[in-house]
């Protein structure tokens, strides 16, 4: 089953280059997709009818319960070969149909093969989110089988409104089946249906289902999407309406009803939603002109009826509905195939303009004619069986419901009888000019004659398939004998039976009536159609739809208008008022009532280490000072207080790695932004907020308390005993470190490390790409190539700024310590590096100390002496970074460990002695060749460019 | 052995306080650059927060150089709160870099209301569509009796002649 599957997938995907070369003649090679899926279907013929399932599992997302899990069973095996059979017929027609040179060819039949693939999985699906995956693919092959005529506009309208009303209600039936999969715990389709869940749940999950069916098989009030698809080539339509898309959601409900048949709602939906299509079908059909249309809203109709005798949940109904979906593909596909012939030869399908076809296009009318046969149920043809066994059925039916379904039934045979035949007559009758009901359209040119001969391929499909409706109807017991299986399944009723002659029953007399009455309607047509006209002319579905869709837009535009007010401020409020509001209030009820109202349970200390008070009064009246300063500098060095102050807080309670990273960030931080504020005004604006300032001043209060509270009672709230209790002996054991932070952030939780250095590479990028513009980031800088130096012949200088610099500018002693005191600092910072595994340190630490000593070389002797200091691409830095950490992880992998996991290697090296390796350093390595590109990214971006710029502009800073 | 009493203690729930509350105030400015400080201390305050979920001060969370019987504190704490003071470097740098761009464009660095948005709010008040779209003009046909106008791309000989409107072919 897999392998017909992914037959249709090569072929779809291989299709545009099929096409290409050979161009339309590629359909006979396509067709052997559909094809293959009925071989596959016939060669299981005999071993489903004796009771076996094939099934195949393939593993997809298992964390998700996703398999591919393919079944066939009855239905399965009966809808896959409808589906298979007519697909291929269709691809045959389609090699003669389109012209030599029609547009879009490659796409049209790549999608069309997806489609029917797409389809085939659908029936044979046997996992619930499977069956939601192939559901949906349907919907979306659709929309651009649909919207074939993508120039157009009424077909690019009809296939968005197809998409809009499938697609809601294929998002209704996820619902339905997530809570089928919840319920059960089984995602296996076989296994739901065999034993369904009960109660409320069961009653949503069925009708979230019959909501997917009822969009998807066009059932009332949402059929009006279907006559409008029209629009999509007639192949399509014969293919979409006869075998796929609107039969799944036939095959939705035949699916389900065994597991769901007995809920009174699914019987009430059911019978009230297939009787109503079934007779609004009807109805319309009579009126259209169009042959496509007339056999759209039959569909419609037809559509209704399936539904309603699968649904309905009685085997004998259940039988008939199967026999019946068989006969409707055959004569609905012969139908539409006829009609896509007489549109192609004659150029129209207006039933006004063709007259006295039958004549000149006789195997074609004799098609249409067996089609039509079996499509009013006359005998001895297909539909005639199918129609006979559900009449026979519902006549048995119990209560108000049994009766309704019934009369809907009876009724609405009779509208087919009516507009099938005025379909026949329509399309190939010989009509008097000027009769009513006639060829009625004035000054119109009337087609008598195809303009050219009937290729034998748009031909032989619909003969073959109307020949079909009638040889199957020749021997009912086999069909009954193949399709038993299935009725059986379902729990009550008496089994039907298949018969072309069940002797005088009183359903033959009904059948009588049925057809004599039809055949009243088609001969009165003229006085049916002046009744219609005063009685009522629906086309209020398509009209509610359109006023829908503009309420949805205005509502769109409401909610986009009230919640984006393009305001920055305005955003991050509701963003804390939310957070006052929801988290805020949950922590104030938990703080003063306490989970057993026991009044407020509030348990501090004072503080850990009485140092701590001295230092967050430090930090508090800096933070304080830094909001009322209006001098930049002010602001960002008070800041810059607060976080050295941090930097202290962490070291009292116990993190020298913390410590020691916020200082050396801290200090880059401070340096950057007083980079930039070179660029700045010195003073913030001053606005006149006032108004607000107290409104912001509430808000940060009210922020900051809940953030107390939630400081106080979170830590309260543990209940189980930390991961991190495990950690000291991990980071020994597996991580051969006795730095634990470090080994966490480069074993232990690696992953996330790797997670936080691509930010870092990410920011890095956007900060070039917000100054330099134009590329990821200027060349490097060296004294070498420098064009605004003029004295450059001296390569090997040892203080760059000497000739690059303005000497009032300059300080050499800085300069001189400088580059005295850079290889120091490098040196301390490998030292961090390899020591960070068992002592304060690390990658990032390291980083930030290089970044450091960059930094100084930097603000000492201006860009070309950070070009020298540092003669690489950041860019470089980072990739390699971020490659050595994540390759490192690679490499684990490779050597059959986890990602990620660190080995310990013991070397013994002469003079050093022992060496003990972990390969987490090279992760730290990567870290650290990151934070350096970042830093030098900042200088070269923030520092150097800005100079740049400024120099160019003419200012000094 | 990491310490596994979480008792907050107060100072810091003072510090973080007051960190949250400047840094929220901060925050809601329009000048970059203050919302950049503003982030920041909101920044300093979380990682303050984390320090505190990770339980009580403790020895360094290093094996061998805890004094007899005192317990390390959180290492995983520490860990988070280790690659978030990176990330709020790198942040604060991105954020510069914007404040600078906004400056070199506009001669200020102050966050403007955003224009486009106030555009689609008007439109909305007077309930136009925000942008034109030949499909979504209405017209007095349904789309089935539009889509009986729509003829396939055949061979030529039966030339259609009742195309549908647009019916380029």
């Amino acid at each position: 089953m897999l392998l017909v599957l992914l037959a249709h997938l090569v072929l779809a995907v291989g299709a545009p280059w099929l096409v290409r070369a050979w161009g339309r003649r590629a359909f006979f090679v396509l067709a052997l997709a559909p094809a293959s899926a009925a071989a596959y279907a016939l060669s299981w013929t005999r071993g489903v009818a004796d009771g076996e399932v094939p099934t195949s599992r393939t593993e997809w997302v298992p964390g998700l319960e996703l398999a591919v899990d393919l079944r066939l069973d009855t239905l399965s095996w009966f809808l896959l070969l409808v589906v298979g059979g007519v697909g291929a017929l269709v691809m045959l027609y389609c090699a003669a149909y389109f012209s030599r040179d029609a547009q879009g060819m490659g796409r049209f039949a790549g999608v069309l093969t997806a489609f029917a693939g797409a389809m085939a999985g659908l029936v044979v699906a046997d996992d619930l989110l499977l069956l939601f995956v192939f559901w949906e693919l349907t919907t979306v092959f659709s929309y651009l089988l649909i919207g074939h005529h993508a120039d157009r506009k009424s077909s690019r309208r009809a296939a968005m409104q197809a998409i809009v009303v499938t697609t809601a209600g294929g998002l209704a039936m996820l619902v339905g089946l997530v809570i089928l999969g919840v319920e059960t715990g089984a995602w296996r389709l076989s296994e739901v249906v065999a034993d369904p869940p009960s109660g409320t749940a069961a009653t949503v999950a069925a009708v979230c289902l019959l909501a997917g069916a009822a969009t998807k098989s066009a059932l009332v009030p949402f059929h009006f999407w279907l006559p409008a698809a029209m629009a999509a080539p007639t192949p399509v339509s014969a293919y979409l309406h006869a075998a796929a898309m609107v039969k799944a959601g036939v095959y939705l409900v035949a699916r389900f009803t065994p597991a769901f048949g007995d809920l009174p709602v699914w019987q009430v939906v059911v019978v009230a939603l297939g009787g109503g299509t079934l007779l609004l079908g009807g109805y319309r059909a009579l009126r259209q002109h169009d042959l496509k249309l007339v056999l759209a809203f039959g569909t419609v109709s037809q559509l209704g009826l399936l539904v309603l005798l699968l649904g309905v949940g009685t085997r004998g109904a259940a039988l008939a509905g199967l026999a019946l979906l068989g006969a409707h593909a055959l004569f609905k596909a012969a139908l539409f195939l006829v009609t896509g012939a007489v549109d192609a030869v004659t150029g129209t399908r207006d039933l006004r303009r063709l007259s006295g076809l039958w004549r000149t296009m006789p195997v074609t009318a004799a098609a249409a004619g067996l089609a039509t046969a079996s499509m009013i149920g006359l005998p001895p043809f297909a539909g005639y069986v199918a129609k006979e066994a559900a009449l026979e059925a519902l006549s048995h039916g119990h209560g108000p419901l049994g009766q309704v379904a019934f009369w809907a039934v009876v009724v609405g045979s009779l509208l087919t009888v009516a507009y099938g035949l005025r379909f026949w007559w329509g399309a190939f009758a010989t009509k008097p000019a000027g009769v009513p009901g006639g060829v009625v359209a004035e000054g119109e040119e009337v087609r008598t004659a195809p303009s050219r001969r009937v290729p034998a391929l748009l031909v032989v499909p619909p003969v073959m398939l109307a020949l079909g409706g009638l040889a199957i109807a020749v021997v009912p017991s086999v069909g009954e004998h193949l399709l038993a299986p299935y009725a059986d399944t379902y729990p009550t009723g008496e089994p039907g039976h298949l018969v072309l002659w069940a002797g005088v029953t009183p359903v033959l007399a009904v059948t009588a009536a049925v057809l004599g009455l039809g055949a009243l309607a088609f001969w009165q047509r003229a006085r049916v159609a002046r009744w219609q006209d005063a009685l009522w002319s629906p086309r209020g579905a398509d009209l509610v739809y359109r006023r829908s869709m503009r309420r949805l837009d205005d509502l769109a535009a409401d909610v986009t208008a009230f919640t984006q007010r393009g305001s920055l401020p305005f955003y991050l409020a509701t963003i804390l008022v939310v957070l006052a509001v929801g988290p805020g209030l949950a922590l104030a009820v938990g703080l003063l009532g306490g989970a057993d109202g026991g009044g407020p349970v509030v348990d501090v200390v004072p503080w850990d280490r009485p140092a701590q008070v001295a230092v967050v009064a430090i930090v508090a009246v800096a933070a304080v000072l830094a909001a009322r300063a209006r001098r930049r500098l002010k602001a960002v060095l008070l800041v810059g207080v607060a976080g050295y102050g941090n930097a202290a807080l962490f070291l009292l309670h116990g993190a020298p790695d913390l410590a020691l990273t916020q200082v050396l960030a801290e200090t880059v931080t401070i340096v950057v932004m007083v980079l930039v504020l070179r660029r700045l005004p010195p003073y913030f604006s001053d606005r006149p907020l006032r108004a607000s300032r107290w409104g912001r001043v509430a808000l940060g209060v009210v922020a900051g308390v809940v953030m107390m509270a939630f400081a106080v009672l979170a830590p309260s709230a543990r209940v189980a005993a930390p991961v991190s209790v495990d950690f000291p002996e991990e980071a020994e054991v597996f991580g051969g470190g006795k730095n634990v932070v470090n080994v966490t952030l480069v074993d232990i939780r690696a992953w996330d490390t790797v997670g936080e250095i691509s930010v870092l590479l990410v920011a890095a990028t956007g900060i070039a790409s917000l100054v330099f513009l134009r590329q990821r980031s200027g060349k490097v800088l060296r004294l070498a190539q420098a064009d605004d130096v003029e004295d450059r012949h001296t390569r090997s200088v040892w203080l760059a700024a000497g000739r690059t610099q303005d000497p009032r500018r300059r300080s050499v002693m800085f300069e001189v310590v400088t580059r005295a005191i850079f290889h120091a600092m490098i040196v301390f910072a490998l030292f961090l590096l390899f020591s960070g595994h068992n002592a304060p340190g690390g990658g990032f630490a390291a980083g930030l100390v290089v970044g450091i000593a960059l930094t100084v070389r930097y603000l000492a002797g201006g860009r070309y002496e950070l070009g020298e200091a540092a003669p690489v691409h950041p860019g470089l830095l980072l990739g390699t970074g971020l490659f050595l950490s994540a390759g490192v992880g690679l490499a684990a992998l490779v050597a059959g460990q986890e990602v990620l996991e660190s080995f310990i290697v013991d070397l013994y090296v002469p003079v050093l002695g022992k060496i003990h390796l972990v390969t987490s350093l090279f992760f730290d390595v990567g870290v650290m060749l990151l934070v350096v590109g970042l830093v030098l990214d900042i200088l070269r971006t923030l520092g150097a460019e800005l100079d740049r710029q400024a120099e160019v502009e003419g200012r000094v800073l | 052995m990491v310490v596994l009493e979480n008792t907050p203690s107060a100072v810091l729930v003072v510090a973080v306080g007051v960190l949250v509350s400047v840094g929220v105030y901060l925050l809601l400015e329009r000048s970059l650059t203050r919302v950049l400080l503003g982030f920041v201390l909101v920044g300093n305050g979380v990682n303050l927060t984390l320090l505190l979920a990770g339980g009580r001060a403790g020895s360094a969370p290093i094996i061998g150089t805890a004094p007899d019987g005192e317990p390390m504190s959180d290492p995983l704490a520490q860990a988070m709160i280790l690659t978030s003071i990176v990330i709020a470097l790198a942040l604060s740098a991105f954020v510069l870099a914007m404040a600078y761009r906004s400056f070199q464009l506009g001669g200020h660095d102050e966050v403007a209301d955003d224009v486009e948005d106030r555009r689609i709010a008007r439109l909305a008040a007077a309930n136009a569509p925000a942008y034109t779209d030949l499909d979504a003009e209405g017209s007095d046909q349904t789309l089935d009796e539009e889509a009986a106008e729509v003829h396939d791309d055949v061979e030529a000989g039966g030339q259609p002649d009742g195309s549908g409107e647009g019916g380029a072919r």
